[in-house]
């Protein structure tokens, strides 16, 4: 089948000045794609091109097989929830959710019919009469996706949609719109700045820096192997340790020798042998560094380290610690005996490492 | 600069500040009455006869009220060779001014609706030539404007000098509608061409009912600026078609016998009634359309 939104060569200009640079994206019906990225990266622009409210300067797109390129909004089977909800404040909730039959025509009964189902999945029956002023923010941020829900279309299209909550009800409603993507097995585009967001909700994540894809694919693959430097500290928190390192080949796999601040470099074996440079940075997730005695399996090497800060933070304690002149944050157990100042046995699990060119940020394996 | 009145005593209650508070009262209140002085004796001198008028006093009341002075200007006064008030033009006021006031509010709205909205290539440069078209003085464009209405053959017509009032008046409602239409976020714009409607319906399901607070100021504007226009009336009208404010001068200038100070003051009042209204009425409107808090979705 063909994909629900295949984009090739998506290139948009506004001015002289280049925002979405060489997109290339391509999702499967039932997909939940997730472009993630910093502010101003173009993740809003690109999902307007896609819903048809900004012309591309060169490319070409489809969805669901057709070619909507130069297709305008309305004719492009899509529903978008903003970032401001964009209620029409002088509608009720109902007149909200059903301007969009109302505007194409829709015969008076089915409009009420599905008005009442949406109504019902969202829980909103007695907000019907209400004015969006009226509402709080999640009500509002609710209407809107009924407005959306309610045209059962190919596409839905999300900004940032959850980013003008506070932060339970973000967490609330994020579960709520994973759970309705499993319901309904529709086809959406989300867009957020969150990288928790993006790895919680999305069957596939397009990370963008600078109006250019830096990296697509599931949530494991952006976090297991991410493909340059940008990726690998963006996503994931608390971020990835990324340290520069020497490498050399051994017997036993590649040798990864770290400096340490006044003292005998770390140096940790990888088990695979590996074709590297000599300069590289490694890459080592916080959650690979543990207590040496309460975890740590025999993938795992122990080297004891001065612990500069200890953050506790419920579940687990986080430990900072100066490893080859960076900070690199350990978890450790919430009841581990960690304290500033004080060397600590850590073990270090490299089955997952990464490593990458320091000139280039590229990934090396 | 220190103003020790200000600083509340240890003692409770502040005298000083107080005593600063009756002061302002006080001083509004002279502020109003300078400022009715005027509308009294318009009122007094407009319900004295002349003959009290002329023996009488300027401010005091009138010893006997009569409305003679009303029914002349309404409908016997002289604008020249007719006798016939101010009636025949108030009347040719309010087929100028409403429709007026409507098309240019209506077009305004739309403008802004485009120039905030609908960004389109050069959108900035076309609100920039209408906020120029505001600070053109009228006197500069009575000449083309003339030779325009000529050729259109609206030459002292009503739909001429409507015409002419939609024109000048745009620059404002342009000016008004833009500035609350670019407040508002583009996403509704965005959402709604989602949904399907195109650029009028957007305007009107959307857009034209969330603006009644501007529309309010607006119509105010233009109905006062229509309604006490002076300079358009004397030059685009013809006998029949003369606006109120120049029966007004030709009532108040008319040199045959005696200078008639009571019907000058009621046809005055006359003239100014519709715009008073329009403050009482709609002035009202505008406080609850900016109060109801309703416009922010
Ligand atoms: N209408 C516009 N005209 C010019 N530049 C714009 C316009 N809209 C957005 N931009 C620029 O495009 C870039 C990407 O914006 P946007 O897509 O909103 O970023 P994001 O949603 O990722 O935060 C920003 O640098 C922004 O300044
Ligand atoms: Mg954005």
């Amino acid at each position: 089948m063909a994909p629900i939104l295949e984009i090739n060569n998506l290139f948009k200009n506004y001015g002289s000045v280049e925002i979405l640079k060489d997109i290339n994206i391509s999702i499967e019906k039932g997909d939940f794609l997730v472009l993630v990225g910093p502010s101003g990266c173009g993740k809003s622009t690109l999902l307007n091109c896609i819903a048809g409210l900004e012309p591309i300067t060169s490319g070409q797109m489809n969805i669901g097989g057709d070619d909507m390129t130069f297709v305008s909004p309305k004719d492009r089977d899509i529903a978008m929830v903003f970032q401001s909800y964009a209620l029409y404040p002088t509608m009720t909730v109902a007149k909200n959710i059903t301007f969009g039959m109302k505007v194409r025509g829709v015969e008076q009964d089915v409009q009420d019919r599905k008005l009442a189902e949406v109504a019902k999945q969202l829980q909103m029956e007695n907000l019907l009469n209400r004015k969006p002023g009226q509402l709080s923010g999640g009500q509002r941020q609710r209407v809107a996706m009924g407005r959306a829900l309610v045209r059962d279309p190919k596409l839905f299209l999300f900004d940032e949609p959850l980013s003008n909550l506070d932060a339970k009800l973000r967490v609330e409603m994020r579960t709520e719109i994973k759970a309705l993507h499993q319901r309904l097995g529709a086809s959406m585009v989300y867009v957020t700045h969150d990288q928790i967001e993006a790895m919680t909700l999305a069957t596939k994540i397009v990370v963008m820096k600078g109006g250019v894809i830096q990296q697509m694919g599931t949530p494991a693959e952006i976090y297991n192997t991410p493909a340059n430097l940008f990726v690998a500290d963006f996503m994931g928190s608390p971020a990835m340790n990324l340290v520069p390192a020497k490498t050399s080949k051994g017997a036993d796999g590649t040798h990864v020798e770290i400096a340490r601040n006044g003292g005998e470099p770390i140096v940790l074996t990888d088990a695979k042998n590996r074709d590297l440079p000599e300069d590289v940075i490694v890459g080592v997730r916080p959650e690979d560094i543990a207590d040496a005695d309460a975890r740590g399996g025999e993938a795992a090497q122990v080297a004891e380290c001065t612990i500069d800060i200890v953050e506790p933070a419920g579940a687990d304690t986080y430990a900072v610690m100066q490893l080859g002149g960076k900070h690199v944050t350990a978890r450790l157990h919430a009841e581990t005996n960690a304290a500033a100042g004080v060397s600590q046995r850590l073990a270090f699990d490299l089955s997952k490492v990464s490593y990458f060119d320091p000139e280039t940020g590229l990934r090396l394996n | 600069m220190a103003d020790t009145s200000f600083t509340p005593a240890g003692s409770g209650i502040n005298w000083g500040k107080i005593a600063l508070r009756w002061m302002l009262y006080v001083m509004l209140g002279l502020f109003a009455l300078f400022y009715l002085m005027p509308l009294f004796v318009m009122v007094t001198t407009s319900i004295k006869s002349l003959e009290e008028i002329r023996t009488g006093d300027l401010i005091s009341l009138p010893r006997e009220v009569t409305f003679d002075a009303w029914r002349t200007a309404w409908s016997g006064a002289c604008t020249g060779i007719q006798c016939e008030g101010v009636r025949p033009y108030f009347w040719n006021s309010v087929l100028i001014a409403i429709p007026g006031v409507a098309l240019s509010t209506l077009i305004g709205a739309m403008n802004g609706y485009v120039v905030a909205q609908w960004r389109f290539r050069g959108a900035n440069l076309i609100f920039s030539l209408m906020l120029f078209g505001c600070f053109i003085p009228f006197q500069v464009v009575l000449l083309p404007m003339a030779r325009v209405l000529g050729i259109m053959g609206m030459a002292g017509t009503i739909p001429g000098l409507i015409f002419v009032h939609v024109i000048y008046g745009l620059g404002f409602t342009t000016l008004f509608f833009r500035n609350y239409y670019v407040s508002i976020s583009p996403e509704l714009t965005k959402a709604a061409k989602v949904d399907g409607a195109g650029f009028f319906r957007i305007f009107w399901s959307i857009f034209l009912p969330l603006s009644l607070p501007i529309i309010v100021v607006t119509v105010i504007w233009q109905f006062t600026q229509i309604w006490n226009d002076f300079l358009f009336g004397v030059s685009f009208s013809q006998a029949g078609t003369q606006p109120v404010t120049v029966a007004l001068n030709n009532i108040v200038n008319s040199t045959t016998g005696v200078k008639e100070y009571n019907v000058d003051m009621a046809a005055a009042i006359i003239a100014a009634l519709p715009t008073l209204l329009v403050y009482v009425i709609a002035g009202k409107y505008f406080v609850r359309g900016l109060t109801a808090g309703s416009v922010k979705g």
